[in-house]
């Protein structure tokens, strides 16, 4: 289990201004959980602190009860924490099969790289030799980027908005991968996502905004919420149908 | 014979574990040592200064020649000069190279100037390794000279080589390429301490739909300063391509010019250059699968070098 005990997050060097306030989550082994809400609201600054990207100014990280909050990115991808980046790296001179292989070294099961590719939707015989640089789209780059996670042994996977440019056919592939998973093994799945098709693979699903949580439930509960447009960010009345530059109705 | 360590030093600049088969010509400290001809590859000594004639026949296909040169004494100054005919519609790998293994206080030198003459229809493969190592601080300079005049059809693979060990180099190549000739160089540099290199490659598309790529990739570290220019000139209906890539670190200096000029209206240049550091997204992606930070920034010179 991970838990994220009263984590804030100030900016660099700007005491005062927080990014993430007092957060506290339990991501427990075998669910499937969804962070959602608006952009700027702290999604990918939580899958940073939980990566040990930053470090957060105040709180703790415990992973299995073992306090891992000063635990650089390497230990704790030892540790067995994966985080899929929202923009991936591309390295000029690494072939994807290498990348996998390295993703994969760590992980005691036979990992088939072929098969890696296939589960994000990727032919192995056209891209196995291809180098992970600017020759390869950005939907390209994101699957092999989730490829990289689904190699390694992981007890919590962090993937940061996966389904962002990729198309449909590869999106339900996808959405079957993250479903194997969940049957196969007990890696606790933490996604960011603005998909409903996603959040319907959630376990619970996660509302952040402002650096806060502002609802976290079961998801049927939590999704009826979000599609009923009730738990819209904006706490004013806003006039639907005016201009686009039209203010919100104080 | 060739010692343990003559035996390190070809296996550096030359891939060689064994007397390569086909024809060779090992030169160590400034003297020819071994030397092997094949029915369709002859060396000759030159005779009227140091070096060596390697003549491929026309249409010899699949085989190599391996030329390298070790140096293991100090205050060693070596000039050869090799010309190369690589006949028509031949298909070779020639392997040069230059190791130096030097414990002394004293410079060791060695300057190859390589002359090929690739003739019509042929395909040249040329793999130039520089490696430098030992205890001392004497100075280890390799300054090559590397001329190519491609004929008609011919294709010309240039891989150019120096990683770490050599103090000072001074690297000219020129080439020439004739009606439908095609170029591709790859040079790839890695320069640490105080060392310093200059690279000046020319490529004059000579003749009409003649093609050129050079990719260029290097790694400045320490204070070490890295020097390149590089000179298209489509004087004929073609292409060409320039990319040069560099990584800097530490306290080092990298200056690059690419060059590129037109003389015909058909002639399509183009050249992009980019020094930066490494991206620290990289360095966090490669230790989010578990590697330490020197770990992830060797993995990635690797790749970028490769």
């Amino acid at each position: 289990m991970l838990e994220i005990k009263d984590v804030s997050l100030e900016i660099e060097g700007k005491r005062g201004v927080e990014i993430l306030k007092d957060i506290n989550l339990k991501f427990y082994e075998k669910k499937i959980y969804v962070i959602t809400g608006p952009n700027g609201g702290g999604k990918s600054s939580l899958a940073k602190i939980i990566m040990g990207v930053y470090n957060p100014t105040k709180g703790s990280i415990l992973l299995d009860g073992q306090e891992i909050t000063e635990s650089n990115i390497a230990e704790r991808a030892r540790l067995g924490i994966g985080y899929a980046f929202q923009s991936p790296p591309r390295f000029k001179g690494i072939k994807v099969k290498e990348l996998l292989k390295m993703a994969a070294s760590r992980n005691p099961n036979n990992v088939n790289i072929c098969d890696l590719l296939y589960d994000v939707g990727l032919c192995a015989q056209d891209y196995l030799n291809r180098d992970v640089d600017a020759s390869l789209s950005g939907g390209e780059m994101k699957r092999i980027e989730i490829a990289t996670v689904l190699a390694r042994n992981l007890k919590i996977a962090v993937f940061d908005e996966p389904e962002a440019g990729i198309d449909l056919w590869s999106f339900q592939k996808l959405a079957e991968t993250f479903k194997n998973i969940h049957t196969k093994y007990d890696t606790t799945i933490v996604i960011i996502s603005h998909q409903e098709r996603i959040m319907e693979l959630a376990d619970e699903i996660i509302l952040m905004s402002n650096g806060t949580i502002s609802a976290q439930s079961e998801r049927d509960t939590i999704l009826a919420t979000i599609l009923d447009n009730n738990a819209c960010a904006c706490s004013t009345n806003c006039a639907k149908g005016v201009g686009q530059n039209a203010e919100c109705i104080g | 014979m060739l010692s343990a360590l003559d035996k390190q030093m070809l296996e550096k600049v030359a891939d060689l574990h064994e007397i390569p088969q086909g024809a060779f010509n090992i030169r160590k400290n400034g003297q020819g040592v071994q030397r092997n001809t094949t029915a369709n590859i002859d060396i000759i000594p030159k005779e009227d200064k140091s070096g060596i004639d390697i003549i491929v026949k026309p249409y010899t296909k699949g085989e190599s020649v391996h030329i390298p040169v070790i140096v293991t004494e100090e205050n060693i100054n070596d000039v050869v000069y090799n010309t190369f005919e690589i006949g028509e519609y031949s298909d070779v790998l020639v392997v040069a190279g230059c190791g130096i293994h030097n414990s002394g206080s004293h410079k060791s030198q060695h300057d190859g100037i390589h002359n090929f003459f690739v003739r019509k229809g042929a395909k040249l493969k040329y793999v130039e390794k520089h490696y430098g190592q030992g205890e001392g601080n004497g100075d280890r300079v390799l300054n090559p000279k590397t001329i190519l005049d491609v004929e008609e059809g011919a294709v010309v693979e240039l891989e150019l080589i120096q990683i770490r060990g050599i103090n000072q180099t001074k690297r000219d190549t020129e080439i020439r390429l004739r009606d439908n000739a095609k170029l591709i160089v790859t040079e790839r540099l890695l320069t640490n301490k105080e060392q310093t290199a200059e690279s000046n490659i020319t490529v004059e598309l000579l003749g009409a739909d003649s093609s050129a790529q050079i990719i260029s990739r290097s790694v400045a570290q320490d204070n070490s300063k890295q020097e390149f220019y590089f000179d298209l000139v489509g004087r004929n209906k073609g292409r060409g391509h320039i990319q040069c890539d560099a990584i800097i670190m530490h306290n080092a200096q990298v200056l690059s010019t690419p060059r590129i000029s037109a003389h015909h209206s058909e002639a399509q240049l183009v050249h992009e250059a980019a020094i930066g550091r490494i991206e620290s997204e990289q360095l966090i992606k490669l230790m989010s699968l578990g590697f330490s930070e020197t770990e992830a920034e060797e993995i990635i010179l690797n790749g970028f070098l490769k």
